[in-house]
C-alpha cells in the first residue's frame, strides 16, 4: 500500500462493500432512497448529514441490524445474508463501534475483547487475553483491563468498544456517530484512536459530526440528507466548494462557530 | 407442643413441603428459562408458543392445574409417573404429579420474570453481541441470560416465596406435606387448632424469610451496573 504525503496510505481500487440502489421505510418515511455507496478496501469514508438524514440508518444497515427492502448490499462480494449463522459469521467480519459503546456490562474489559475471538473464532482462551492486552495496550486503557465498563469514563469505554471489534480482525469497521455521547475532553482521546486506524490502512465506514476527523482522516466525504446521498467528494473539494444548496446550508450552520 | 408435631409428623411434613419446593423450583426455573427464551426469540411460532403457555396456564387456578394432574393425567389417562411395582408407588407418584403440577404452573411465573430482567437490558447489548458475529444461541448465554437473571433476582425470589406457600395445594391431592397434617390436627385436635395453625405458620416464616433476605442480598450484590 502506498501512502501519500499526509502518512495516510492511499485506498484501493478494489470494492469492498459495495450498496446499490437500497432502499428502506419507517412506516411513511423514505429513510433510505436508492442508496449508491462504493467503498474500497482501506478506505476511509465519512457520512456526515443533518439529523434524521439516515446516516446512522445507512450505517447500521451495512451489517444488517437494520433490515433494508430493495437493493443490495455486498462485502467483499458476498451478499449480506438475511438471518442466521451466515450472517453472525459475516458481522464476524465487519466490527461496529456504537454511539453509547455498548460494551458487555457484566463482564470486565478484558472480557468484552476476548469474547469475540474465544466464542466466535474459536481461539484459546490465553491467545485471545494476550492478543485482547495488545489491542488494549493500543487504546491506550490495558491498565484498565480487570474493570467493569461502568468504572471506566465514556472516552476509555469507546476506546475499548473499538478494541473488542479489532479483536474480531473486521475487514471493513464501521462507525456510528462514536463520539457524540462523550465530554467535549474525551472525544480527541478517541478521534485520535480512529486517525491511527485510518493510518494503518483499515477499511471505515464513519458516521461523525467531527468535520476535523473528516477533513484529517477521509479519502471521500458522503453527504447525507433525508434519505439520501446528494454529495460525494474529497473532504478537501466538499468543504471549500460544495455543490448543493443543501450541504452549502449545511455547512454554513456548522461551520461559522 | 412438641407432642402435636411428633404425633402428626410435622417435621416429616415441613421436610415434604421442602423437597417439592426444591424439586419444582428446579424444573420451574429451566422450563421459565426455556419460555422466556421462546418469547424473545425472533421466530413467530416459538414466540407464539410462549405466550400461548403463559397466558394459559398463569390465568388457570394452581388447585385445578393440580387436580387435572392427578385426577386427569393419571385417573383418567392412566399417566404414571412411578413404577407399579415400587412399594412406594402411592406416595412417588403423587409426589411426582404434584411437583409436575406445581412446575408447569410457577413456570409461567419465572418467565414472565425472566422477561422482566430481559426489559432491564438496554437494546444495544443485543446488537453490540450480535455484531461481534454471536448467533441468536450464544448472545443469549453470554449477554442476554446472564443480565437477565441478575435483574430479575428479586420477581425470581417473588416466584421461589409463592411457590413454596402454594405447595400446600398439593394438600389436595393426598401428598403429605404440611397442609395435609394441618388438616388432620383441625379434624382430630380440635382444642390443639390454633397452636397448630400457629406452628405451622412459624414453620413456614422460617422457610421464607431467608428466601426473601437472600435475594434482597444477591439482587443488591449481582446487580449488573451501567
Amino acid at each position: 500500500m502506498s501512502e501519500d504525503a499526509t502518512g495516510f496510505p492511499e485506498p484501493s481500487t478494489e470494492p469492498l462493500v459495495v450498496l446499490e440502489n437500497v432502499n428502506k421505510h419507517f412506516g411513511d418515511l423514505h429513510v433510505l432512497q436508492d442508496i449508491n455507496l462504493t467503498v474500497h478496501r482501506g478506505e476511509v469514508v465519512v457520512v456526515i448529514g443533518p439529523s434524521g438524514s439516515g446516516k446512522s440508518t445507512l450505517c447500521r444497515t451495512i451489517n444488517r441490524l437494520e433490515t433494508y427492502e430493495s437493493g443490495s448490499i455486498t462485502i467483499g462480494g458476498e451478499t449480506l445474508p438475511q438471518e442466521g449463522k451466515a450472517l453472525a459469521r459475516l458481522r464476524a467480519d465487519v466490527g461496529m463501534v456504537f454511539q453509547s459503546f455498548n460494551l458487555f456490562s457484566h463482564k470486565t474489559i478484558l472480557e468484552n475483547v476476548t469474547m469475540g475471538p474465544t466464542k466466535v473464532r474459536g481461539v484459546k482462551s490465553a491467545a485471545a487475553k494476550k492478543r485482547a492486552m495488545e489491542l488494549l495496550e493500543r487504546v491506550g486503557v490495558a491498565h484498565q483491563a480487570a474493570k467493569y465498563p461502568a468504572q471506566l469514563s465514556g472516552g476509555q469505554q469507546q476506546r475499548v468498544a473499538i478494541a473488542r471489534s479489532l479483536a474480531m480482525e473486521p475487514t471493513v469497521m464501521l462507525f456510528d456517530e462514536p463520539t457524540s455521547a462523550l465530554d467535549p475532553e474525551m472525544i480527541n482521546e478517541v478521534l485520535d484512536v480512529m486517525v491511527e486506524l485510518a493510518k494503518s490502512g483499515m477499511t471505515m465506514i464513519v458516521v461523525t459530526h467531527e468535520m476535523g476527523f473528516a477533513r484529517k482522516a477521509a479519502d471521500r466525504v458522503v453527504f447525507m440528507s433525508d434519505g439520501a446521498i446528494l454529495e460525494e467528494n474529497t473532504p478537501e473539494e466538499f468543504f471549500t466548494n460544495p455543490q448543493t444548496d443543501r450541504a452549502k446550508d449545511f455547512l454554513g450552520k456548522i461551520l461559522t462557530h | 407442643m412438641t407432642e402435636l408435631i411428633e404425633e402428626y409428623q410435622l417435621l416429616a411434613a415441613f421436610w415434604m413441603t421442602i423437597k417439592l419446593t426444591a424439586y419444582s423450583a428446579v424444573i420451574s426455573l429451566v422450563l421459565g428459562t426455556i419460555l422466556a427464551i421462546m418469547r424473545v426469540s425472533p421466530v413467530r411460532i416459538f414466540e407464539w408458543v410462549g405466550t400461548t403457555y403463559v397466558t394459559l396456564l398463569r390465568n388457570t387456578p394452581l388447585t385445578l392445574i393440580v387436580l387435572f394432574c392427578s385426577l386427569g393425567l393419571w385417573g383418567q389417562l392412566g399417566i404414571e409417573l412411578a413404577s407399579r411395582e415400587s412399594d412406594t408407588f402411592i406416595v412417588d407418584n403423587g409426589f411426582r404429579l404434584a411437583v409436575l403440577g406445581l412446575s408447569v404452573y410457577h413456570a409461567a411465573f419465572v418467565c414472565e420474570a425472566l422477561r422482566s430482567g430481559v426489559n432491564t437490558i438496554p437494546l444495544g447489548q443485543a446488537e453490540a453481541a450480535r455484531s461481534i458475529g454471536l448467533t441468536f444461541s450464544q448472545s443469549m448465554t453470554q449477554v442476554i441470560l446472564p443480565q437477565a437473571f441478575r435483574g430479575a433476582i428479586t420477581p425470581l425470589g417473588n416466584v421461589l416465596i409463592a411457590l413454596t406457600k402454594n405447595t400446600t395445594v398439593v394438600a389436595a391431592i393426598g401428598v403429605a406435606e404440611t397442609a395435609y397434617r394441618m388438616k388432620a390436627i383441625a379434624e382430630f385436635e380440635p382444642a390443639l387448632l390454633m397452636l397448630g395453625f400457629a406452628v405451622v405458620a412459624l414453620g413456614f416464616v422460617i422457610l421464607t424469610l431467608p428466601m426473601g433476605m437472600l435475594t434482597s442480598y444477591l439482587s443488591a450484590r449481582l446487580a449488573v451496573k451501567r
